[in-house]
């Protein structure tokens, strides 16, 4: 399958709350920032245009619509849209040029979550005749699965803190992150338990922001002269949405789709996973076979800040940040959707050959 | 620009529900399941043949689910395989039916499964388009009190006759009472009784605009190969189009939309069509508010500028008069709209025109048809051609 070079990637500061800025002003210095890494003037100057967002975070019917009017259009452009994480933005794009339809793309994803109660949001993603009027929120499912965890020995409260001190850790390095710190395995045992058995510092944050990235062939990316890396492979799965027919503590979908993405022929110094609580991290990890030598989640990861439906995409960039400054040759970036990790999506990204 | 390296790809099954304005009979998973089952049926094909599914609506408020496509996985046979939601507002239908496409003209797939739908009677769409944003100009006039002034304003240019809107919606639903899906069924309209019908955003009358349905849509789109093996005639995929452009910027065209008219040129320039008119047998067009087909057989080229209203009243566009260009022979958006599905209903119809497989709608003969979908205001346009023969 074609390779597809990324070429530039740009994301917002994880804030707890953008304020009165709106979704426009939230992509527009996204877009400047990679076009000018790109070297391109705005969106004329890329074949195609695709953006993950949702409706239901912005509390309006067609939200994405407004999205539009940071781009320029005029004249009017090729420009797609998704109601799911950007990364399946990026997926449609591929497919676009994989086809010959575009040799460009420019891809982003944006949330403000802050506006709203997202895990309460969320609960009207379930089943709407038999779960939603329940209002079994984001959380209270992750703690259910936690639990499962738990009780049948997989994991420990202690591996769940050391996920998130990793997290604090790593996010010191990245100015983006919305919570970083130095802190240990016990320091965050002896707080309190939020939804148990999870802690606060189990959950991701609610955070604003946006992600974008421009991508194309990479004969494309060679004529434009600038640092790159290539997807070498990228698929997405998604299971069963009744939990009860799931094993929580796997994620079969994640292996399909690593599989999927030939992420098993080589070696990943890097792994960027979208786990937004603690013990997802340790389901994904094990699900992808990851080994000592993969550094998991350099950027803190989504417990340092999540920007809803940009997340999987920043995973990607995330990677692709790494490989353009030589810290990693072949990375994996993982993107997830769904209540309890129900739907997955993995990239691989290598420096060019 | 890119150079086309597609690989080709036909539709070789679609689905339909009935349309009406309530399914209480069904869940929404119920809803979308039987139309995906009837577009595999005409396939020959069972869901364990399909390799990804690709899901389409318009916005997730109209039922009240956020992103269903991870509840409806199930009902869809896609658990363990790719699922992919599409929306890009009203020319959603249409976008969903290009993006599968683009699954299995990337190469990447061989058999995928496209499903649009809409169950309006669950929540209330005028409450999802009415939501006041804070930093937005609130609209609470729907769509067609957003759409009757770009009306007015063809009118005045154009110089059409009053009635000619009243053509229209008199025209769709005589083709629309030889669609047994169709929602409205109404075989003896007559110009008098659109006329008289309630003024609800002038000059759109009740009878001049579309009903609010419940509804599905499923297409199975595969590769050449798998195409070749299918029992009935393949539509193949001859050219696929989108353009979007913002809702407002000084100077927009609104009348006729620059996105619309670059749409229409990518895509006839793929399939090799130069006069549209001529070369297709028949179009399936999305037309909401009867006033629309004039303006968009200008916009897409079929009549010159200003003269759009002149095919409409002699009666070119009628299957029932016997026209050389019918349009919306299953009675259109006029007839049936699931919001979400009614883009791809304008695609899978057009497929069913070149499969001959129209039933008592069926333009006799027809081997080109065109596939055509718009929304937010008139600002996002999707567009496919199908034909008989492979290109």
């Amino acid at each position: 399958m074609k390779k597809i070079a990324i070429v530039a990637y740009s994301q917002s500061p994880c804030v707890s709350q953008a304020g009165a800025s709106n979704e426009v002003e939230l992509i527009m210095p996204r877009l400047r920032e990679v076009f000018e890494q790109a070297g391109l003037g705005n969106a004329q100057d890329v074949d195609f245009v695709c953006s993950g967002s949702c409706d239901y975070l912005q509390g309006a019917a067609f939200a994405f619509v407004s999205g539009v009017d940071a781009l320029g259009a005029v004249p009017p452009i090729q420009e797609s849209h998704v109601e799911m994480d950007a990364a399946w933005a990026l997926y449609e794009s591929i497919l676009k040029i994989r086809m010959g339809h575009a040799e460009s793309a420019l891809v982003y994803g944006f949330g403000k979550s802050s506006p709203g109660e997202l895990p309460i949001v969320l609960s009207q993603q379930l089943d709407p005749y038999y779960l939603a009027p329940l209002w079994v929120d984001s959380i209270s499912l992750a703690a259910m699965q936690a639990r499962l965890m738990l009780d049948s020995g997989v994991i420990s409260e202690a591996d769940m803190a050391s996920v998130v001190a990793r997290s604090r850790k790593n996010a010191l390095n990245n100015p983006k992150a919305q919570l970083a710190s130095q802190v240990t395995v016990e320091e965050l045992l002896a707080e309190d338990t939020f939804v148990a058995p999870l802690r606060r510092h189990d959950c991701c944050p609610i955070s604003d922001g946006a992600s974008a990235m421009i991508i194309c062939s990479e004969e494309k990316a060679k004529d434009w002269g600038k640092p790159y890396a290539l997807i070498t492979g990228i698929d997405h799965r998604i299971e069963t949405h009744n939990l009860g027919m799931r094993d929580l503590t796997d994620s079969t979908s994640t292996r399909a789709a690593a599989a999927g993405a030939g992420a098993g022929s080589g070696h990943i110094d890097v792994a960027e996973l979208y786990a937004p609580f603690s013990h997802q991290e340790i389901i994904l990890s094990r699900a992808l076979g990851l080994r000592e030598e993969t550094q998991i989640n350099p950027s803190g990861g989504v417990l340092a800040g999540n920007l809803m439906m940009a997340s999987g995409l920043s995973r990607v960039g995330e990677v692709f940040n790494r490989i353009i400054t030589g810290e990693a040759t072949r990375g994996l970036a993982h993107a997830t959707s769904g209540p309890c990790l129900q739907h997955n999506l993995v990239a691989v990204i290598e420096g060019p050959a | 620009m890119a150079n086309n390296s597609a690989v080709l790809a036909a539709v070789v099954g679609i689905g339909q529900t009935k349309y009406q304005t309530k399914r209480g009979d069904v869940s929404i998973a119920g809803l979308v399941r039987e139309a995906a089952v009837n577009a595999l049926q005409d396939a020959d094909l069972t869901f364990d043949d399909i390799d990804a599914v690709v899901i389409g609506k318009a916005p997730d408020m109209f039922e009240g689910v956020v992103m269903p496509e991870c509840y409806l996985t199930d009902a869809l046979g896609c658990n363990g395989k790719p699922m992919f939601r599409v929306h890009t507002a009203g020319s959603v239908g249409g976008s969903t039916a290009l993006v599968a496409a683009s699954h299995v003209q990337s190469g990447t797939f061989k058999r995928v499964l496209t499903v649009t739908f809409e169950k309006q009677s669950e929540s209330n769409a005028m409450w999802a388009l009415s939501s006041p944003q804070p930093f937005s100009v609130h609209l609470n006039a729907g769509a067609g009190g957003y759409f009757a002034p770009i009306i007015r304003e063809y009118m005045r240019r154009s110089q059409a006759p009053y009635d000619a809107g009243i053509k229209v919606a008199v025209k769709d639903r005589l083709h629309g009472a030889r669609n047994p899906l169709a929602h409205l069924h109404l075989p003896n309209i007559t110009m008098k009784e659109v006329e008289e019908s309630m003024m609800l955003w002038d000059p759109i009358r009740f009878l001049e605009a579309c009903p609010s349905s419940d509804g599905a849509c499923a297409m199975v789109i595969v590769s050449e190969d798998v195409a070749q093996q299918s029992p009935k005639p393949p539509a193949w995929i001859r050219g696929c189009a989108m353009r979007s452009e913002p809702t407002m910027y000084a100077g927009r065209e609104e009348v006729s939309p620059q996105a619309g008219r670059d749409c229409a040129a990518d895509v006839y320039k793929q399939a090799g069509v130069t006069n549209p008119r001529k070369d297709f047998d028949c179009a399936e067009v999305y037309v909401p508010f009867s006033w629309y087909e004039p303006m968009w057989l200008e916009n897409l080229g079929f009549a010159p500028q200003g003269e759009g209203w002149k095919l409409t009243m002699e009666g070119a566009t009628s299957l029932d008069e016997g026209g050389d260009i019918p349009w919306n022979c299953s009675g259109g958006v006029l007839c049936s709209n699931p919001i979400g599905a009614s883009g791809m209903i304008r695609f899978a119809e057009a497929a069913r025109q070149v499969r001959g497989d129209a039933g008592a709608h069926q333009v006799d003969g027809a081997k080109l048809a065109l596939g055509h979908a718009y929304g937010g205001g008139a600002q996002f346009f999707s567009m496919w051609v199908v034909g008989a023969e492979k290109p």
